[in-house]
């Protein structure tokens, strides 16, 4: 089991992502700098960590999806190798268009940081499949441009195909039909503003994030 | 060559801080306007004889997100 962890200039989350995908599969990821070209060989599992790429100029995760390495991530998104974004990354995978939608900025304006519960909407997903569907988990965010938009269509049809993964149960930043994270049509690609990293230990409050990474790193095991 | 780019909020996607700058406006008395919206300008110094094509793929690929933004190219 191999993974890595996609590092550019602003991610703060790089370190708490390797220390879930290492507590889990029992081996240290890749760190891979965005000027990279490439990901390591054989890499199953790609993380794309939280923070501030780029300093979140121009759109958060702007820069950062036309950075070089995305052009790897994207090639190995196609051939079906799992990519979770979580917040930053999640920014970086809708502006790369390998998620739909967009984040912008919180409806109320506000930094929003605190554990929220979620409504797990698919737990039959790679990333979810270790939750029930309806299931409620209680996982921190901690972002500022949170709102997921996409036009009418888009949200129909992503909700049609059960691709919203996890839905906020409280009123957190004014995200279209409260949608947390959305899936890619293959399956394979999880975008979620929810950090499960930062749940993953009893000290971190609650270990309902470290499930997550348990479903998607055990199935490909 | 100056070129200007405007890169606004598609109608219809909500804009907090447009409704932001609304509310502030309010309160500083100004009671006559009925909505605001903010966007961005850009201002590119590029060598004379850039296209078209090249204007309008700079913004679809990178300026705006036209997911939820448009965009307006103004040349001098």
């Amino acid at each position: 089991m191999k993974t890595a962890v996609i590092v550019f200039p602003g991610s703060n989350c790089d370190r708490d992502m390797a220390v879930a995908l290492e507590q889990v599969t029992g081996r240290t990821p890749a760190m891979v700098w965005h000027r990279d070209t490439d990901l390591p060989d054989g890499t199953d599992f790609i993380a794309l960590p939280g923070g501030f790429s780029y300093g979140d100029y121009l759109r958060s995760g702007a820069m950062a999806a036309r950075s070089p390495i995305l052009r790897a991530v994207a090639d190995a998104a196609g051939r079906g190798v799992p990519v979770l974004g979580v917040c930053n990354g999640f920014q970086v995978l809708t502006e790369a268009q390998l998620l739909p939608g967009a984040l912008m900025r919180n409806a109320g304006l506000n930094f929003v940081c605190r554990t929220v519960p979620l409504k797990v909407e698919n737990s039959q997903s790679l990333f979810t499949a270790s939750y029930s569907a309806g299931e409620t988990i209680n996982i921190p965010v901690a972002h500022h441009d949170g709102n997921y938009f996409a036009d009418t269509a888009t949200l129909d049809r992503v909700e049609g195909e059960g691709r919203v993964a996890f839905r906020y149960a409280d009123s957190v930043n004014g995200s279209a039909r409260a949608i947390a994270g959305v899936l890619n049509d293959a399956g394979n690609v999880l975008g979620m503003m929810p950090h499960p990293e930062r749940a993953i230990d009893r000290a971190h409050g609650g270990t309902d994030g470290l499930r997550l990474f348990e479903a998607a790193l055990g199935a490909l095991a | 060559m100056k070129v200007n780019v405007y890169v606004t909020l598609k109608p219809g996607v909500l804009d907090p801080q447009g409704k932001a700058i609304h509310h502030a406006l309010e309160g500083l008395g100004f009671g006559g306007v009925a909505d605001v919206r903010a966007g961005r300008f850009i201002e590119l110094d590029v060598v004379d004889g850039t296209s078209d094509a090249d204007l309008e793929a700079m913004c679809a690929k990178l300026l705006a997100n036209t997911v939820i933004e448009n965009y307006r190219i103004e040349r001098p």
